[in-house]
């Protein structure tokens, strides 16, 4: 809802830059342009304007060289997942194919899905939102920890928990701004999706058990700095829109939405 | 009780000797019956924390995924501003130079090490895994943590001010102001350290922002004054010793203090709210929940009026010499006080963070309600505090300060 009152807003207010004729307003334009080019598809961090990330087809120009590429997506494989909202009928595999494999308890969760309803919404009002921790590149848990125990891996960029460093202040559960983490009381830690990676992806799986359970292909998982991959299309796609969940918290998630 | 008060109001005339013995072992009686039951109360919270130790958080405790916080946290911030209030507006003496502020000093520094013990106290049993702690905040520190400075330097705080009592038990003010000093600055890292646990959650719109770290600050102070005026009132009735003048006067300026940082928390508290009603819906619904909603009662009743408008008539009325009046005043805000924490805390986490994606999973505000094994912890707490305090008493006979 907010998404689309703020789109025509942005439209707005760079409308409003073109129409200056002064050499101040070119100048402001060209800085404005650049900008925009350095922010272009910084999707794994900066947001431009409102909710909506804007995505852009031709990858090639925004990024000028293989470092600017390397710096917006530092880590190899960069794992990340695009969500593609419209598609999740709610049956809940996702979370129970997570739960099975990451041993998580009753009592706990490490996905689950939100549902919003749109009353005034023509034909269908309800839509599914699946969550899990958005590995973020800037995030609020890392920084908060008062002894390492979630760390950001420097290889692929997944937010760990290392269960013997824990303390137990939950100070993570309340710096996360998307209720990701839990106190899990078997392993005495904090316990929080990791996009399956001691269970399956260092195995040498592909996917996420989530991802592999999702009958509607809700879940697209891959790798972000592998321009083939199909979540690298799918968040560079200008056809579609693509957003984070809560992006003015400024951690930089490496979830991604879309639907259409 | 009856009984009592037509003995002594007999007997006292015709036998004054007996009548004045009688008041004593009374008073020695009373005593032992309080540092008892506070003995108990600290035994009692101690059997809680393990027992909710060993049946784990899950169980034991009434907090949730959603709200990870509750009274063991908001119990130990109130602990702890009121161990830096001790230490900062005693330091305005024994550091500071200020003369009118010395007497108070011995009391308030051995305070400020009860205190935060309370605070150690309640903490040990909150978090999940306290032994971890001890061992990865040395060996695996994360310098980027609220959490990790605040813990180090309350650790280095504790240390300093039971060496600057001990130097001040010896007569030895030269160290020990300079080792107060230290306390001052390493309390109010510390304490500032603290607020921005909660300040520097960006996900959490009711406490986020450079706010809460100055406001530490100011409450420890108000905190502190209270603090010291009801403690020092306290112990002169146990010791069933008249206040010296020196002491009055200090009393009459930490009243004077007191009064100034009520009026400081209240401008806070006022521009808190207009200021955030100009904020986003999350960080509206938190503040509703205080002026209209389900934390009315302790917003309106308890912190405000108990808390921080009927001291402050209280103390503009005892004029900073009606002892009572002001032991009274400061009672009250020590006991809303520890309600203001408690909202603080709770407040913070009770709107959902998926709020404004108006999601029906999350449709209005967490509940969170202390329960028995998390009361007891707190009562244990309050316990350590007075039976330290009672203890410290007779063992220092007073706390007095001879001239130097």
């Amino acid at each position: 809802m907010k998404q689309s009152s703020d789109q025509p807003e942005t439209q707005q207010s760079s409308a409003n830059t073109e129409s200056k004729e002064t050499a101040e307003g070119r100048k402001l334009l060209e800085i404005e342009r650049r900008d925009f080019l350095k922010l272009g598809l910084a999707v794994t961090g900066i947001f431009a304007g409102g909710t909506l990330l804007s995505a852009v087809s031709v990858v090639d120009q925004v990024f000028a060289s293989k470092q600017d590429f390397a710096e917006h997506y530092p880590y190899k494989p960069h794992y990340s997942m695009l969500i593609r909202q419209d598609n999740c009928i709610d049956c809940e595999r996702c979370k129970e194919a997570c739960a099975k494999t990451n041993d998580v308890p009753e009592y706990g969760y490490r996905t689950r899905i939100l549902e919003q309803v749109h009353p005034a919404s023509l034909g269908r009002t309800t839509e599914f939102i699946p969550v899990l921790c958005n590995q973020c590149n800037n995030p609020a848990c890392v920084r908060a920890c008062p002894t390492k125990a979630t760390y950001k891996d420097p290889q692929n960029g997944i937010v760990m928990v290392d269960q013997e460093k824990c303390i137990g202040c939950k100070t993570c559960m309340s710096a996360c701004p998307c209720n990701d983490r839990y106190y899990n009381e078997e392993k005495k830690s904090i316990d929080k999706c990791n996009f399956c990676y001691d269970t399956r992806l260092s195995k040498g799986e592909k996917l996420t058990a989530c991802a592999e359970a999702c009958p509607a292909n809700v879940r697209v998982f891959g790798d972000l700095s592998d321009p083939q991959s199909d979540v690298y299309k799918g968040v560079h796609d200008i056809e579609k829109a693509v957003w984070v969940l809560r992006p003015e918290t400024g951690t930089k998630p490496n979830v991604f939405y879309t639907k259409g | 009780m009856t009984d009592n008060v037509s003995t002594e109001a007999v007997e006292t005339p015709f036998l004054p000797e007996r009548g004045a013995g009688l008041i004593r072992s009374l008073r020695e009686r009373a005593y032992l019956i309080a540092v008892s039951f506070f003995a108990l109360m600290v035994l009692a919270g101690t059997a809680a924390g393990i027992h909710a130790k060993m049946i784990g958080s899950l169980a034991a405790y009434g907090v949730s995924r959603e709200v990870p916080w509750g009274i063991l946290i908001s119990t130990y911030v109130f602990f702890v501003v009121t161990s830096t209030g001790l230490c900062l507006v005693s330091s305005i003496g024994h550091v500071f130079g200020v003369k009118d502020f010395v007497p108070i000093a011995k009391r308030s520094v051995f305070l400020a090490v009860a205190t935060i013990m309370a605070g150690f106290f309640v903490i040990f049993f909150e978090i999940e895994n306290p032994l971890r702690m001890a061992v990865y905040n040395v060996i695996s520190p994360n310098l980027t943590s609220n959490i990790w400075w605040m813990g180090t330097l309350y650790g280095a705080y504790m240390v300093f001010m039971a060496v600057e009592f001990m130097l001040l038990v010896k007569g030895k003010y030269k160290v020990a102001t300079l080792v107060g000093f230290l306390g001052v600055v390493a309390g109010v890292a510390a304490h500032s350290n603290l607020g921005a646990v909660f300040g520097m959650l960006d996900g959490r719109e009711f406490w986020y922002g450079p706010f809460m770290p100055i406001y530490f600050i100011a409450s420890a102070m108000m905190s502190g004054a209270a603090a010291i005026i009801f403690f020092t009132w306290v112990a002169h009735k146990i010791n069933g010793e008249e206040i010296e003048p020196e002491t009055k006067r200090a009393l009459e300026v930490t009243t004077k203090v007191g009064i100034l940082l009520i009026a400081v928390i209240l401008f806070f508290t006022i521009w808190k709210f207009i200021i955030g009603f100009a904020g986003g819906e999350a960080k509206i619904m938190a503040l509703r929940s205080l002026l209209t909603g389900p934390f009315a009662f302790n917003f309106w009743v308890l912190e405000i009026g108990v808390g921080m408008i009927i001291p402050l008539v209280l103390y503009l009325q005892s004029r900073g010499r009606n002892l009572p009046l002001m032991a009274l005043a400061s009672a009250m805000m020590i006991f809303g006080i520890f309600f203001m924490r408690y909202d603080l805390v709770i407040v913070g986490q009770a709107v959902p963070v998926y709020y404004e994606m108006n999601v029906t999973d999350y449709p209005g505000l967490f509940t969170y309600t202390p329960s028995a094994h998390e009361i007891m912890v707190v009562l244990g707490g309050i316990g350590l505090v007075g039976l330290i305090f009672l203890l410290g008493e007779k063992i220092f006979g007073g706390h007095k300060t001879e001239a130097h």
